[in-house]
């Protein structure tokens, strides 16, 4: 069992969980991600590495509570464990194969929408640890799902809040944000690293094209093994497919087919949704015939 | 003198019965059944079932002691040669093997020897027949790359005469494709290959799971920091293909790891687990051999209608002849000398059917198969909602591309000697991950030479 250390609520159904994972704390990069199954009838489900710390052998995760079993997992407390949880699994993100001196040239922008701030932050972190600050975006529909804000804040100077409802920071989309900051602001931006929805994703994608900058996004796909065996991540990349576990999950944005993408997170999600009336109607104490 | 009776048939599920359910398909003989089977056999003074065993079990012998009515010690004979005799008395190809060549075989039926094989395997588990006791604790440290038949073997003979092994498993549950592969009607997990697994353990060998070698750790970490003196790589073949051809990334496209996975190691087909999985109504499978075989009639019992479609003719169907036997009862579809060109999906990505166009046979290629050649013309198409790839699997990249000086050769597996030495020294290996995918019996002796290849070598160095 991997336990629980501390457990907290960020936003409504959205928790960060301490686990005590050495093998996986020693082992993790800025860019990976793991996979957890909360208890024996569980289905695996990646989760992107939020924060470790090897001395400590604990890694930070960060869940949402949306199908059956990601509910089980936000209601296990401190001292409960996880049945399994395997990582770090994908590539590592591509800075940290920069050398000091094109990193220290290098002017990142990182851009997180929603959950993304997540696998943000370490990338973040890791720049921050090497001297080098980032700008980072972070987009949320409103100042209550904002994550992590202080914790950028104090990595580096430049972070720009966006909300769709204007109730904190830029009203309006990430993108157009971006677009302010580079055209009317004149900043510069050498890459940029879009994590969050696919459909924020993607339209950062065509933002960055016109703009002119490289671009690199991180695809939250379905999986199965996270291991390169089942294929259930399989993406289009540049005309070719790509498995987003093994070969990802980070991709050059401008190549990769995004309608498809989202298309292919759809692929189970009739039976999900229909799964978790179920368990509403199952709660709610009466049969249901859901006939699947 | 042998008894000239008909080979003794087995009892078997009902198939309108079990095309509803995961139930094994087959029940095995009882001791009355397998008593009278084996008094079939010759006891042959040079037996040609031997010869064509991958580990040459002593099958005469054994089959005698079923006829002396001692069956422990039939169980013990096995046991010299095979650690899974209930696995293999179940999956193995025998038609191919040691039934092909049986004497009886020439005139007749040859002895079902795969089927005394389980009987002695199921007795022994179920009686509690102790095979094997581990020796004293040598002091060294030999670490394991995969819970497969190759892995387990292997991890089982170190064990056996005394070295610390350690077992790493990327999943959660032990047993490679004998878990999350080979579906429960062929295999059950809980009555079968969780005590054979248990067996392993019970000799000391520690199962670690949800380990990634290659990425939680890597084999320089194992042996330089965590005192690993060898490393054996039985990490199977479990690449899926796909065929490359348009639509293959459609809604309802799936390889037949991830349709089985879902079903085996996740559960899928039982609503109390939360893993989800997707038949439409009807379901294509592409491909002819075992895996193919599985999912097809995986797909059945989930409530589709569920065909085949294969590029070449019945007779060159690379599944275990009784799975294709087992399929047809069950009502399975088969399209034979038929070949995909394109999936096609509705306005919004989803599968609604499969283009094909119909094959004849050419001229025998390199392998002395026959060679599909594409008919003109003769392109139609089949309504499905699901279609399955079950085109065969490589070897994954990760250890060998995380591990220096390990080679590889084209095809993506690990260059090894028949003792399983691979080109990085302490580091051996053997199985699918060696051969790209083959049988359970193949691996398993893999692991079992290997095992003896590491104790030579760690004996050489102290
Ligand atoms: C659906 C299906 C049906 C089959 N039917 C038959 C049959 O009827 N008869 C027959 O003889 N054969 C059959 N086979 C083939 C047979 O199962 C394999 O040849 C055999 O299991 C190979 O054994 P192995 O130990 O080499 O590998 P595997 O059984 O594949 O085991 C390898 C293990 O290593 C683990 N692993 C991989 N990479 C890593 C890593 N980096 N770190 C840690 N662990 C790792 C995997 O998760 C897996 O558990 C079938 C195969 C399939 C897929
Ligand atoms: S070849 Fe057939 S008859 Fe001869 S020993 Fe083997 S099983 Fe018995
Ligand atoms: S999740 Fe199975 S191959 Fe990527």
């Amino acid at each position: 069992m991997f336990k629980i250390l501390k457990k907290s609520e960020l936003a409504p159904s959205i928790y960060l969980m301490e686990v005590e994972a050495p093998r996986v704390a020693h082992a993790a990069q800025p860019g990976q991600f793991l996979i957890v199954i909360v208890d024996e009838k569980g289905e695996r489900i990646p989760l992107t590495i939020c924060d470790y710390d090897a001395a400590k052998g604990t890694v930070t995760i960060f869940i949402q509570a949306i199908g059956a079993s990601t509910m089980r997992i936000a209601a296990l407390n401190e001292g409960d464990g996880f049945a399994d949880f395997v990582g770090p699994l994908g590539q590592p993100s591509e800075l940290i194969h920069y050398s000091p001196e094109r990193l220290a040239a290098t002017k990142f922008m990182f851009v997180a929408g929603g959950l993304g701030a997540a696998p943000v932050y370490p990338q973040v972190k890791w720049l921050a640890e090497r001297g080098v600050q980032a700008d980072v975006i972070i987009g949320a529909k409103n100042e209550s799902l904002i994550l992590f804000e202080d914790e950028f804040r104090a990595l580096t100077p430049n972070v720009h809040i966006a909300t769709d409802d204007g109730s904190k920071g830029y009203k309006g989309l990430v993108t157009n944000l971006l677009k302010e900051l580079v055209v009317e602001q004149g900043n510069r931006y050498d890459c940029v690293v879009a994590i969050g929805p696919m459909i924020m994703m993607k339209f950062v994608a065509l933002t960055t094209k016109e703009l002119g900058i490289p671009t690199i996004a991180s695809l939250n796909t379905l999986m199965v093994d996270g291991t390169g065996m089942c294929g259930a991540c399989r993406v289009t990349v540049g005309g070719k497919t790509r498995f987003a576990c093994v070969e990802g999950p980070e991709f050059d944005a401008h190549q990769v087919d995004f309608d498809e993408a989202m298309r292919r997170q759809g692929m189970y999600r009739t039976i999900e949704e229909r799964r978790r009336a179920a368990e509403a109607e199952r709660v709610a104490g009466h049969k249901c015939n859901i006939g699947l | 003198m042998a008894n000239k009776i008909p080979r003794v048939p087995v009892r078997e599920q009902d198939p309108k019965v079990r095309a509803t359910n995961f139930e094994e398909v087959c029940y095995g003989y009882n001791l009355e059944e397998a008593s009278l089977e084996a008094t079939r056999c010759l006891g042959c003074k040079k037996p040609r079932c031997v010869e064509a065993c991958p580990v040459s079990v002593k099958i005469p012998d054994f089959i005698h002691c079923i006829v002396e009515g001692d069956v422990a010690a039939a169980a013990r004979v096995i046991a010299q040669d095979s650690l899974l005799p209930s696995v293999c008395g179940r999956v193995c190809p025998q038609e191919t093997q040691c039934e092909g060549a049986c004497i009886l075989g020439v005139k007749g039926e040859p002895v079902a020897i795969g089927k005394l094989e389980r009987f002695v395997g199921d007795w022994g588990r179920e009686q509690g027949v102790a095979l094997a006791e581990a020796a004293p604790h040598n002091g060294h440290k030999v670490a394991v790359v995969g819970s497969g038949p190759a892995g387990l073997a292997c991890a089982a003979d170190l064990a056996k005469i005394g070295y610390g092994v350690t077992v790493f498993e990327v999943l959660h549950r032990a047993g490679g494709v004998l878990q999350y592969g080979i579906p429960e009607f062929r295999l059950p997990k809980e009555r079968v290959v969780g005590p054979e697994i248990e067996n392993v353990r019970r000799l000391g060998v520690k199962i670690e799971t949800d380990v990634v070698v290659g990425r939680t750790v890597t084999v320089d970490q194992l042996m330089d920091e965590e005192g690993f003196e060898a490393v054996f790589i039985g990490s199977g073949a479990g690449l899926p293909r796909f065929m490359g051809i348009p639509g293959e990334n459609l809604n309802g496209v799936v390889s037949a790891n991830e349709f089985l996975t879902r079903t085996n190691l996740m559960h899928a087909y039982d609503r109390q687990y939360d893993t989800p999985i997707y038949t439409g109504g009807r379901v294509v499978v592409v491909g002819g051999g075992n895996v193919a075989m599985d999912a097809v009639r995986t797909a059945k019992r989930l409530g589709a209608e569920a065909s085949i479609v294969y590029r070449r003719s019945e007779t060159e169907l690379p599944a275990r002849r009784e799975e294709v036997h087992h399929a047809k009862e069950e009502g399975i579809d088969f399209r034979m000398l038929t070949n995909p060109a394109e999936i096609l999906g509705d306005e919004r990505g989803w599968v609604k059917g499969i283009r094909c166009v119909r094959m004849e046979l050419g001229e025998p290629d390199a392998s002395g198969r026959r060679s599909p050649v594409e008919i003109p013309g003769s392109e139609f198409e089949i309504p499905c909602d699901v279609v399955i790839m079950a085109l065969g699997t490589s070897p994954n990249p990760l250890i060998a591309a995380t591990t220096p000086g390990l080679e590889t050769n084209r095809r993506g597996c690990v260059e090894a000697t028949d003792e399983g030495a691979t080109t990085r020294e302490g580091v051996f290996a053997g199985g699918d991950a060696v051969t790209g995918a083959a049988t359970v019996i193949l691996a398993m002796g893999a692991g079992r030479r290997a095992a003896a290849a590491i104790d030579a070598y760690i004996r050489s160095k102290n």
